[in-house]
């Protein structure tokens, strides 16, 4: 029982991570329809922002107040993974709207070109981020149900992020007409939206969120060049099952991912386990290739 | 494109191509400096009279740069310290960089280049065993010379390799029978989805079944694996009194930060590491594998005055903050190593240098270490360390004197067999 309870909360929490990391995947590739093969390099700076964020705090600050470089370096993660996706928003894929092999193609020359320039900065040993020391323990209920406080940090980061998105996206102006862009861009250019200034800030929001992800993630696993691409996979896996466009879609699919990874990596191996959890998303896109949560609209099919 | 299966195609796109950017990191490397150098003074044997040519192939881009760079500067160290001494044969070294790019295809056409268009007297290379079994035909069957830097899972001894790191017999199997004696007979068996953890395995299920321990847990995860949690609660359930871990790689930082994070300390259930040395510690954060146990031949912290000397080369050249460990040490062995077998033979020639180098000595920052002419091992002295605060191993248990090698294990009873694991 306390096995099982113990494995439900892994699986709710490795769903938290993998919606942490897609989040900013939903909004870009969701939304935009930009295939970002650079979303795991945003995950990477905002790792390394964290990293910069706690060497500086050791160097300049006295010991007492280091714990409080969690929250500078979650608001700096997020901020220079935007600015960078404003950027490169701007220079880059704005040109390539519309065209889905290309954006392909170049996001992942981009994302090369981040891993590369990560390399030559911090060289290619991975880097120590030390998380916290209030989140270093975790909440011991009975024998082994332990729940670390760090994985219950990032659930209710995840949680908070999740309802941030939604209210930037459903209750302000700003969002309003985002999504009157993403739905069609004409009729809101016409309306007077300037449709151009909203992409840049949609991606930028996007990669942002990438970015405050990289830094829960050196909590939990290793911080280096290629940080990205081990997560490349599960989070478009986990916006394309839930169904892109959706972010409720990206929370089912995330806990699909999650709990139902979990389980067959109990009940077999890891390596079994995502064998069967591939197999299973590939079951799911035949019966529905737009993901659980397809977003209905009345334009025609292109 | 048709919506319909939009998702489908782009899913599919992703996954190929970012399977593909495990080995594509690679192309982007800019070519080291002493390549460009040896590239402009055309590679013709003419022009290297006065110098021998040798070839260094680690990967510099890609997922193994992380631990390959550090290899490669300590070889470009011991080939500068040579040349200051007057080089080999009196002619200077001349180093020619090649980047496997963590890829094995690449790593076999590189071979190729090095022996073929460079004509090379030797390389210094690899580090992946299946990086050395990607270019073992190139270097047999142009009878070239490979010195090998990491250890390994054994059961291969070709005449063109030499392997100056561990054999098993002096590393795993000395680390199971302290572990056993130490700290109990339930051992958990978890390493990383290849050839090494899996050939590494079935040499200690052997051996634990002769020495009547119980194997109680064998998980194995994909490379560059992120969530441990599950694996965690599968160790805490069957409680093991330790945990042999054969992990490479980033996953070993998840797996250490999450151990730590599901309440367990090394107290409770210790952990034996063999892919874990310094600069992989100072990656992982020292907080995180303080007290935990690795098995290697060499620390950072070895009292011998050839480390003294060597630790301080290492950092006046790249910087005061890198750490050496054991297979950087074995690399700088390594050139060492070949210099005195060349100077022995009188010349380069790959069969003379293979006769000479049986029975050679080198005064190693890890203790005299010794050819074995035979199957091309080292003779090496086996450390049991444990991780201190600083992130840096502090010896716990050694063996008296150099262990003579044994990569078959042919003189281990409960070993028979095992040679066709494969």
């Amino acid at each position: 029982m306390e096995l099982f309870l113990m494995q439900l909360f892994n699986g709710i929490s490795v769903s938290s991570i993998l919606l942490m990391a897609a989040l900013g995947l939903a909004v870009t590739f969701g939304l935009m329809g930009v295939i970002n093969m650079a979303h795991g390099e945003f995950l990477m700076v905002g790792a390394y922002t964290a990293y910069i964020v706690q060497k500086l705090f050791i160097a300049y600050l006295p010991a007492g107040v280091f714990d409080a470089y969690c929250i500078v370096a979650i608001l700096l993660s997020f901020l220079v993974a935007a600015v960078l996706g404003f950027i490169l928003e701007r220079l880059v894929i704005r040109r390539l709207y519309g065209r889905a092999a290309d954006s392909l193609l170049v996001t992942w020359g981009i994302s090369l070109i981040l891993q590369q320039a990560a390399r030559s900065i911090f060289g290619s040993p991975n880097v120590g981020v030390k998380a916290p020391s209030f989140l270093e323990k975790s909440l011991r209920i009975h024998g082994m149900l332990s729940l670390p406080y760090k994985r219950i940090f990032i659930l209710i980061l995840a949680v908070f992020c999740l309802f941030g998105v939604y209210w930037l996206m459903y209750r302000t102006r700003q969002g309003r007409n985002i999504r009157a862009v993403m739905q069609n861009r004409d009729m809101a250019a016409a309306l007077g939206v300037n449709t151009g200034r909203i992409d840049s800030a949609t991606f930028a929001i996007g990669s942002g969120l990438a970015g405050l992800a990289g830094c829960a993630l050196t909590w939990i696993g290793a911080i280096g060049p290629t940080l990205g691409t081990n997560y490349i996979v599960d989070t478009f896996m986990t916006v394309v099952v839930g169904g892109a466009g959706s972010l409720l879609g990206s929370v089912f699919g995330a806990g699909f991912i999650g709990i139902g990874g979990t389980a067959f990596e109990f009940f077999t191996t890891a390596s079994i386990g995502k064998v069967l959890i591939f197999l299973c998303v590939i079951l799911l896109l035949q019966f529905r290739p737009k993901g659980i949560f397809a977003v209905k609209n009345r334009a025609l099919e292109d | 494109m048709k919506k319909r299966t939009f998702g489908a195609i782009v899913l599919s796109a992703v996954l190929a191509a970012s399977l593909a950017g495990c080995s594509g990191g690679a192309m982007t490397e800019i070519t080291d400096k002493e390549t460009n150098k040896t590239e402009t003074a055309s590679g013709s044997e003419e022009d290297s009279k006065d110098s021998i040519k040798v070839g260094i192939l680690h990967s510099l881009s890609g997922t193994m740069a992380i631990s390959e760079t550090s290899v490669r500067d300590a070889e470009l160290l011991a080939i500068k310290e040579i040349n200051v001494a007057g080089g080999v044969l009196g002619k200077q070294l001349e180093p020619v960089v090649e980047d496997g790019a963590s890829d094995n295809a690449t790593f076999k056409e590189k071979a190729e280049k090095l022996l073929l268009n460079d004509k090379v007297a030797t390389v210094f290379g690899c580090w992946t065993s299946a990086s050395r079994k990607a270019v073992l035909p190139t270097f047999e069957s142009n009878n070239g010379l490979l010195w090998y830097p990491v250890q390994y899972e054994g059961m291969e001894a070709s005449k063109n390799i030499f392997y100056v790191g561990a054999a098993p017999n002096q590393q795993i199997v000395p680390a199971i029978e302290y572990m056993n004696e130490n700290y109990g007979k339930k051992v958990f068996l978890l390493g990383s989805d290849y050839v090494f953890p899996r050939t590494a395995n079935s040499i200690v299920k052997k051996q634990a079944e002769d020495l009547g321990m119980e194997v109680v847990g064998e998980e194995y995860t994909p490379m560059g694996h992120t969530d441990y949690t599950t694996i965690i609660s599968k160790i805490q359930d069957v409680k093991p009194d330790f945990v042999f871990n054969t992990l490479n790689g980033d996953s070993n930082v998840a797996f250490f930060k999450q151990y730590k994070d599901a309440g367990l300390t090394p107290d409770e259930i210790q952990t034996l590491s063999v892919s874990i040395a310094e600069e992989e510690a100072a990656g992982i954060g020292a907080s995180y594998l303080e007290g935990h146990l690795v098995a290697w031949n060499y620390y950072q912290t070895t009292d011998t005055p050839e480390n003294k000397k060597f630790v301080e080369a290492y950092k006046a050249e790249y910087g005061e903050e890198r750490v050496t460990d054991d297979p950087i040490e074995a690399g700088y062995d390594a050139v060492y190593l070949w210099a005195a077998a060349v100077e022995k033979a009188g010349t380069t020639d790959v069969d003379q240098v293979r006769e000479a180098a049986g029975g050679i000595e080198f005064k190693a920052p890890e203790g005299t270490i010794t050819i074995d002419g035979e199957n091309q091992h080292m003779y090496k002295p086996v450390r049991i360390g444990m991780v201190n605060g600083e992130g840096l191993i502090d010896e716990v248990w050694s063996t008296d004197g150099p262990v003579k090698p044994d990569p078959y294990l042919e003189s281990y009873e409960w070993a028979k067999g095992l040679s066709n694991v494969q």
